[in-house]
């Protein structure tokens, strides 16, 4: 029993005196997450069953968080293939027998029901900054080739589900590894030159209600009532909130319900609305500052393994918001995707936290410079 | 080209830092891009899409349509929408609610109930909105309210429509009623014809015909500020109203028989063999169903689930009778069609009879027996043992059989929910009940319609509007017409198909008939006062069932009150030349079909013959076929 305390009182100190998370990149995760809450609040009309349910989802994501960051780095790079391996198992699976409203994301495991596409935001990065850990950087065209292997195979799952938005993401966290890998700038220009060529052919195998998105990100005002509702009510909301804002829990779009989705998608929308430019530009300046502390976290790695990894996690979480905030000032289409530790909804809070629990153990092994 | 065998990782190192710093430019710029976006929004056009979301207040709002009328076949008003008057409160106008409370309660009475249920709707309201305190104001209460009005800021009293159902209980089971919509009414109702009706067919009628009742809904768009205050109506689609439905039913009958029961638990059932039309459908004790509309107070519901005669169960459509020996016309009907008798055959009644081999006795009602009896004799005395040897000749597979196509153990298809199926014996059945063979002893008893077997009220009074309509069933139903609005013309609802008789030789329905009408009308039938002075010939059967078993406690206690000891039935249709209307009557405590039930369902011929339009003059005798 005494053992067992002092074994306790020994770990806290430690974890005092060196901690393994890092203090500032908690402390602005926290914080985002504390705006969220206010803003589900506001946004769910004062429901605190759904504040609450969000809460849990939030905290069960930092348990899970500080759970990784005990893992060492190259415990995940040994395991990573396997990891891989699985989660695109699991995609194949929910491809046969997975459930989910007209499209096939769910797997239902009796006890949780989770989209396996979620795991991959964090193993696609894994597999790809493993594989190009073992090869000479940068990387050649051949290295490139089973490099778009990797990235092909599970996104041509998640698209077919259809899920373009999650595809799209996990498309991007798997280039970011290779751009950060040091890909010669005339390869980028090549790979870009010919995506675009290629982008009439993806469009025809887009699907109509795809297209329909980005159709009306060109003319949302032809069909007012319909498809183009979400952007036109979304930027009434954005352009009505000003540079103050009307105040938390003044929103009328969201509070009269001519906001859709206002508690997923369109939360920024009920943020943008309440907090006004002033709002908006702080929580931007939130998010510049976490990706950035990741990036120096990542930069400070130990080998390259972690350092694709931590930088790929950093940008992708760029993506969400990039993504998410066209979408609701009407410059990008409506794909589905949330408004990192924001948006209403339990998969991408905890599987957003796991990654920076990655980052955590990353930044736990770091570089001891002149230390 | 110079291989690179090794990897140079401080090179990597050094290569990683520049590209996340140009990512992090990247990042940065783009961010900023959508920085610049929100202040072209939010400050650039901040006024326009301020204007905007001012503008941004239209609102549809549901209107529910009007519930169709119902009326029974000859334009009786049985279900109607009357103009009501509530109190409704505008919480925000008040100052003071409890205050308010307290002083509406002492100046025109507000029940516990009814402060509870407005708690529960201020709260999930917007405080601008009117909140029904209290329904129904009687001319007194709104007198009282009047003059004290200044008093009551915030308060009002306001028109609404409400269902009434002027017969009452008489028709509590078979219109049913209307009440609030509930968790297991959004299920079953689609929802955006729902959107604004409050109330829902619960039971009876409303519940069958609910979909042609309610109509369709309207819409409005309404302008409303901020707060969702509306401002005006800018654009209005009128609802359509609910078609009003006529039913088969005769009140005329309904109500006669009513009163015949003098509140004894029973039922009745009266069909038109010639379409299937259900002219009556009487289930006594009743509820008032307008106690249901406006949702039911804790002390009436208890008083009517905790009476010890359910009055909340409709009997006709799902009691449970044990038919005895009015199922007699249908076994001799059997017996003649399967070539076991003949008309002229007969049986020795001598008290009792024995299977062969077999010690235990199966009586006849007469002590020492009915002596030599044909088949029209059988029936008009009731002769248990003809009817023993008759089910024993048959065997249960063939009556079973038979007994099925007059439609017993299963459902008649009625246009109501709910309806039960009863029980008719069989093999297959015991084996599933009890997982026990099928002894002799229970197909003797099954020929006069004891043991199992067990018969609803509608589905007897089918088998005997299928008997008087030769054999041919045709499904009852409810549904007589349908209207749109009150001035159009009634569209009638179609007649159901006949089926194939059940008679392949038309004279064994007539030996059967003979006998019926010898129940009624010969020197021995046991309900031979029955027909006196009417002007038609009738055709019935009795049936006398035991209520319990005479091994029974509750028997042996109650064997010395001859009223309580039988559950009684009688069957008719009249004319018997012509059937026009067949009838049953179920009582619950009885002393015989005969004495008991028969009376009843003459009140209800009687009332019938108001709705003939030709009543001839004829006698009982001079009516009587000719052979």
């Amino acid at each position: 029993m005494d053992s067992l305390l002092a074994q306790l009182r020994y770990r806290v100190g430690a974890l005092i005196r060196r901690p393994r998370i890092d203090l500032p990149l908690t402390g602005a995760l926290l914080l985002l997450a504390v705006v969220g809450l206010v803003t589900q609040y506001s946004a769910s009309d004062l429901d605190r069953d759904q504040a609450i349910a969000q809460g849990i989802r939030l905290l069960l994501g930092g348990v899970l968080m500080t759970l990784i960051s005990r893992v060492p780095p190259t415990s995940l790079r040994n395991w990573t293939p396997w990891f891989f391996t699985a989660s695109v198992g699991l995609l194949v699976l929910v491809a046969l027998l997975g459930e989910g409203r007209g499209a096939h994301r769910w797997l239902d495991l009796r006890v949780i029901r989770f989209q396996p596409s979620e795991l991959l935001k964090l193993t696609m990065p894994m597999m790809v900054a493993w594989y190009l850990n073992q090869r000479p950087l940068p990387p050649s065209w051949s290295t490139l080739g089973v490099v778009s292997v990797l990235i092909a195979i599970p996104a041509a799952l998640i698209a077919k589900q259809p899920d373009l938005g999650t595809a799209l993401l996990i498309v991007a966290s798997g280039l970011f590894a290779v751009f950060l890998s040091g890909l010669a700038w005339w390869r980028i220009g090549v790979i870009i030159g010919s995506a675009a060529a290629a982008a009439p052919v993806a469009w025809h195998f887009l699907h109509e209600y795809q297209r329909n998105r980005v159709r009306m990100l060109l003319d949302p005002e032809a069909d007012p009532l319909g498809l183009g509702w979400h952007i036109i009510q979304s930027k009434i909301a954005v352009g009505s909130g000003g540079l103050w804002g009307k105040g938390w829990h003044n929103g009328t779009q969201s509070r009269l319900e001519f906001l859709p989705e206002h508690t997923t998608d369109f939360i920024f929308s009920v943020f943008a609305e309440e907090w006004g430019l002033i709002g908006v530009s702080l929580l931007l300046l939130l998010y510049v500052f976490i990706i950035g502390r990741s990036l120096w976290i990542a930069a400070n790695a130990r080998d390259t393994y972690s350092r694709l990894l931590a930088g790929s996690i950093s940008m992708a979480f760029f993506v969400y918001v990039v993504v998410n905030g066209g979408m609701i000032t009407g410059i990008l289409p409506v794909v589905g995707v949330p408004l990192p530790l924001i948006s209403y909804g339990g998969t991408s809070a905890v599987s957003l936290l796991a990654g920076f629990g990655v980052l955590m153990s990353i930044h736990a092994q770091r570089r001891r410079v002149a230390a | 080209m110079k291989p690179r065998p090794i990897k140079d990782t401080r090179q990597e190192a050094a290569m990683f830092m520049r590209r996340a710093l140009v990512g992090f430019l990247v990042i940065v710029v783009a961010l900023a891009i959508l920085a610049v976006r929100f202040w072209y929004l939010q400050v650039v056009h901040h006024d326009e899409f301020q204007a905007r979301s001012d503008a941004n207040r239209i609102l549809t709002r549901p209107l529910a349509p009007a519930r169709g009328l119902i009326y029974d076949r000859n334009g009786e008003l049985l279900a109607e929408n009357i103009a009501a008057f509530r109190l409704e409160v505008v919480p925000e106008q008040v100052r003071d609610m409890n205050a308010l409370l307290d002083d509406l309660r002492d100046t025109i009475g507000i029940s516990d109930d009814d402060i509870e249920r407005f708690r529960d709707l201020v709260r999930s309201k917007p405080s601008y909105q009117s909140v029904p305190l209290r329904l129904k104001l009687t001319e007194e209460d709104i007198a009282l309210f009047a003059v004290n009005r200044w008093r009551f800021t915030g308060v009002d009293v306001v028109p609404y429509l409400t269902r009434y159902y002027p017969k009452g209980k008489e028709f509590g089971h078979l219109v049913g009623y209307v009440g609030r919509i509930d968790a297991a009414d959004v299920e079953r109702l689609d929802a955006s014809r729902y959107a604004g009706t409050t109330h829902a067919g619960k039971t009876g009628i409303e519940r069958a015909y609910e979909d042609i009742l309610h109509g369709e809904p309207g819409y409005e768009l309404v302008e409303v500020n901020a707060d969702r205050r509306p401002l005006r109506v800018l654009e209005r689609v009128a609802p359509t109203p609910g078609q009003n439905v006529y039913l088969t039913i005769d009140s005329r009958i309904q109500e006669a028989g009513e009163e015949a029961f003098a509140d004894r638990p029973g039922a009745s059932v009266a069909i038109d063999p010639r379409n299937g039309d259900v002219l009556a459908m009487i289930s006594v004790p009743s509820f008032d169903p307008n106690l249901f509309v406006n949702g039911i107070s804790q002390t009436d519901y208890k008083a009517l689930l905790e009476d010890p005669d359910k009055p909340l169960l409709d009997r006709a459509l799902r009691g449970s009778y044990v038919p005895g020996s009015t199922v007699k016309p249908f076994l001799a009907a059997a017996g003649l069609e399967l070539g076991l008798r003949r008309p002229s055959d007969t049986i020795l009644s001598t008290g009792e009879f024995h299977i062969t081999g077999q010690k235990r006795g199966y009586r006849d009602v007469r002590a020492g027996g009915h002596g030599r009896v044909d088949l029209v004799q059988s029936l008009a005395q009731s002769v248990n043992t003809y009817y023993y040897a008759l089910a024993l000749d048959m065997g249960i597979d063939q009556l079973t059989e038979s007994m099925a196509k007059f439609g017993f153990g299963r459902t008649t298809g009625i246009d109501l929910v709910g309806e039960s199926a009863g029980v008719l014996p069989s093999r297959d059945w015991k084996r599933g009940r009890f997982n026990t063979a099928w002894y002799p002893g229970e197909t003797v008893i099954a020929g006069i319609g004891q043991g199992f077997w067990v018969v609803t009220p509608l589905q007897l009074a089918h088998g005997v509007a299928m008997l008087a309509a030769g054999g041919v069933s045709r499904k009852p139903h409810l549904l007589y017409a349908t209207q749109q609005g009150i001035g159009d013309a009634p569209v009638p609802s179609p007649a159901p198909p006949a089926g194939k008789s059940f008679f392949a030789n038309l004279s064994n329905w007539d030996a059967v008939r003979q006998g019926m009408i010898a129940v009624v009308n010969g020197p021995t039938g046991t309900a031979r006062t029955m027909g006196n002075g009417f002007p038609y010939v009738i055709a019935g059967k009795s049936g006398t069932a035991e209520r319990y078993s005479r091994t029974n406690e509750t028997w042996q206690s109650i064997s010395q009150v001859a009223i309580e000891r039988h559950q009684v039935l009688f069957e008719a249709f009249t004319p018997a030349e012509d059937p026009r209307i067949a009838v049953i009557v179920a009582l619950e405590a009885g002393r015989g079909g005969g004495h008991d039930a028969a009376p009843v369902a003459r009140k209800m011929l009687d009332a019938w013959l108001l709705g003939e339009p030709k009543a001839p003059a004829a006698s009982a005798d001079a009516a009587a076929p000719e052979p």
